[in-house]
């Protein structure tokens, strides 16, 4: 290493890898992977969201899962936690919806209305 | 470039290793790949996460679930119902977790949230085996900055600002020990004393463990500021865990040019070496420590000279401890205004305590200086387990002393220890209890530092001998009148002309229970009496003849067979036979024996 480009080259490279670990305030993205959620394809959404937040370098986002939601004729469901708003339930979520979803609502603060629990109900 | 959804720490310290957390890791790791989840979630092995109580710990992100207690069964529920179900584990959350049943992010649990982890801050975070997660988290961007923007001078004024004085205990400013290195030319030396001997102190080692790159960079900074190209880390060979993260470190600084030669391109060369120490406690004491590097017996030479004049190989040197190296990079990044913006006015800046001996969370904490010694002891550490009252607490290992219940409002810092009777020490904090005798914890702390005097001085060799010579006799039963004067004047001889610190602080531990426990000292001198009831030799066990059934069950579990009587009337114990171990008070279910 000889300067100090070097090293941030290095701590830019890595940052993404460790940033789960720091207490964030930002938004969180939970997806749900009980047993419904996983049986109806919550594993590749949950790593699709994981790529894009990556892809993007999104550093306040999380993306984080947890068990069944209760709704499990909707899964997978993913739920987006912006502070200071409302909840936005998605629903019926697929890999391809998440480059939208991750634009419109995470970054730009629109949430996707038409994949949205109200739309499906 | 890999990512992961999941990442689960698992504590790597001294604490957790012995509590099994290796075998917990290899576990993880056996399930995450045959679960096929090796690529999703990342396993790693921190350093200490200080709450060594909860022992073995697991924590996992992105939810911050903090597993205490984790057992090598447990790994299978985890998960397959954590990480593949995405549903936390309740019956393994820590305690404080537990009761609520919803997560609470790191710093909301009791034990976190008084707490400031500036030196640990990276304790438990990452991996200390992988130089790229120092890097990610601004490591060696404190040492770039000394390199390319700040000049010598600049350096050691922004240490001196920050007011850090000395974590090793004695609390001498920092950037002033530096200063006094920095006039002379030549060959230099910059130390690091990682000798931790104080009993029940153990934050230098988990730094070391958990953050090794931390004390590889400020060392380097030390020798930028002080003009030196290499140091010398001298850490216990007790230590393993640490020596070998230290190895490793090192190794990859130096892979990175981080340690070596024209570090960023600039002039600066530095490299650092590992000496391991035999585990003397004198050897703590910088004159004996450069002596023992130097491959010599580890005996204190007189000062003056100072080694900032004459140190390692007769070459001017500093020697800091490794908590306050710590500090330095951060000092250096967020400047000596914010460091000074925590702590009090003499004392700026975090201490790390290690909590032991009576108390519920025994473990490390930091805490800004000024916390109050009942902050630490009851809203952090949680109080002394069982419900029994809090007598004291000891500060400074064996150069220090003991503070009652009356001071527990005192803010520690360097100056408020030292007028209390104590002082800060390294940072061991024993908490005793009613059930511990204060002649007793002094005769143990004084029985220390006369197995570990050199012997080079006669007040420490023979002086610290006499006194525990008295102090045994008091715990016999054979104490006499005027000992406590003989023990008082004994230690201010001792204090006043031993060579090093080891014996010009020996008596403190003595002088201190005298001061604030002497009512002790005198029942068991004139009533010959342990009103803890410690000392075998000052108490009995008797039986209550109103209370005794004559059930026989004491006499039949008395392992000497001193218990006599018949059935259904009172018994005796024969007191010359009797040894002290109380089963029969533990066997009787009447209540009807006591210890006097």
């Amino acid at each position: 290493m000889k300067s100090i480009a070097d090293l941030e080259k290095i701590r830019q490279a890595t940052l993404s890898k460790v940033n789960l670990r720091r207490e964030s305030e930002g938004t969180r993205i939970v997806v749900g992977m009980a047993t419904c959620g996983i049986a109806a394809g919550a594993r590749p959404v949950m790593n699709a969201f994981v790529d894009e937040v990556a892809k993007r370098n999104l550093m306040d986002v999380t993306v984080a899962q947890t068990g069944c939601i209760g709704m499990c004729r909707y899964e997978p469901i993913v739920e987006i936690l912006a502070p200071g708003k409302e909840k936005v339930t998605y629903v019926h979520v697929k890999p391809e919806m998440v480059p939208r979803i991750v634009n419109d609502h995470v970054v730009n603060g629109n949430p996707v209305v038409e994949y949205t629990i109200s739309n499906a109900e | 470039m890999e990512l992961f959804r999941s990442t689960i720490l698992v504590c790597g310290g001294t604490g957790c290793s012995s509590s099994g957390s290796m075998k917990l890791y290899e576990r993880f790791e056996e399930l995450l790949a045959s679960n096929g989840l090796d690529k999703e979630v990342k396993l790693v092995r921190t350093g200490c996460f200080g709450l060594c109580a909860a022992g073995p710990v697991v924590i996992i992100y992105p939810e911050g679930a903090f597993y205490s207690h984790v057992k090598l069964e447990d790994i299978d529920e985890i998960v397959s119902e954590h990480l593949i179900k995405g549903r936390v584990v309740t019956r393994l959350l820590y305690k404080d977790e537990a009761k609520s049943q919803e997560l609470k992010p790191l710093d909301e649990i009791n034990f976190y949230q008084k707490q400031k982890r500036v030196v640990l801050r990276n304790c438990g975070v990452i991996d200390p085996e992988n130089i790229d997660e120092y890097i990610a988290f601004d490591g060696y961007k404190a040492l770039a900055k000394v390199l390319t923007e700040m000049t010598r001078e600049q350096v050691q004024q922004e240490i001196l600002a920050s007011g850090l004085r000395g974590r090793g205990g004695a609390g001498f400013p920092t950037g002033l020990k530096w200063k006094f290195a920095m006039g002379s030319t030549g060959k230099k030396y910059v130390c690091c004393n990682a000798d931790e001997g104080d009993p029940g102190a153990f934050m230098d080692r988990s730094v070391l463990e958990g953050d090794p790159h931390a004390v590889l960079e400020a060392m380097a900074i030390a020798g930028y500021c002080i003009g030196s190209d290499e140091g010398y880390i001298y850490v216990r060979a007790e230590y393993p865990i640490a020596v070998k993260r230290l190895e490793i470190a090192i190794a990859q600084a130096r892979e990175y040019g981080l340690l070596g030669e024209h570090i960023f391109g600039t002039d600066f060369n530095f490299d650092i070496h590992i000496r391991l120490g035999a585990g003397a406690f004198v050897c703590g004491e910088e004159t004996a420590l450069m002596n023992s590097i130097e491959g010599k017996r580890g005996e204190p030479r007189p000062r003056p000279p100072f080694p900032a004049v004459k140190g390692l190989f007769q070459k001017p040197s500093i020697l800091n401890n490794v908590e306050t190296y710590a500090n330095i990079a951060q000092i250096i990044l967020k400047g000596a205004d914010w460091f000074k913006s925590m702590g009090t006015e003499k004392s700026t800046g975090t201490k790390i305590f290690a909590l032991g001996g009576k108390i519920n969370n025994s473990g490390l904490v930091e805490i800004p200086m000024g916390t109050t010694l009942r902050e630490i002891i009851y809203d952090i550490g949680g109080g002394c387990p069982n419900g029994k009252a809090f007598k004291a607490v000891q500060t400074g290992g064996p150069s220090g002393g003991c503070l009652p219940a009356s001071m527990l409002d005192t803010p520690i810092d360097y100056d408020n220890l030292i007028a209390a009777g104590s002082m800060m020490g390294s940072g061991g904090m024993i908490v005793m209890d009613e059930d511990n005798c204060m002649v007793d914890i002094a005769r143990f702390f004084l029985d220390f530092t006369v197995d570990e005097s050199c012997g080079k001085c006669t007040p420490c060799r023979v002086g610290t001998r006499r006194m525990l010579d008295i102090l045994n006799r008091i715990c016999d039963g054979k104490g006499e009148d005027g000992d406590i004067e003989r023990l008082e004047d004994l230690a201010q001889s001792i204090k006043a002309s031993a060579l090093c610190g080891l014996g010009q602080t020996a008596p403190n531990p003595v002088l201190s229970t005298i001061k604030q426990f002497r009512n002790e000292y005198e029942a068991h001198i004139y009533e010959k009496r342990c009103p803890a009831g410690v000392c075998k030799n000052l108490m009995r066990y008797v039986i209550d003849p109103e209370k005794c059934k004559g059930c026989t069950l004491c006499a039949r579990n008395c392992p000497v067979g001193c218990i006599s009587g018949t059935v259904k009337q009172p018994h005796t114990i024969d007191q010359s036979k009797c040894i002290k171990c109380g089963t029969c008070m533990e066997k009787c279910k009447f209540g009807a024996i006591s210890k006097k």
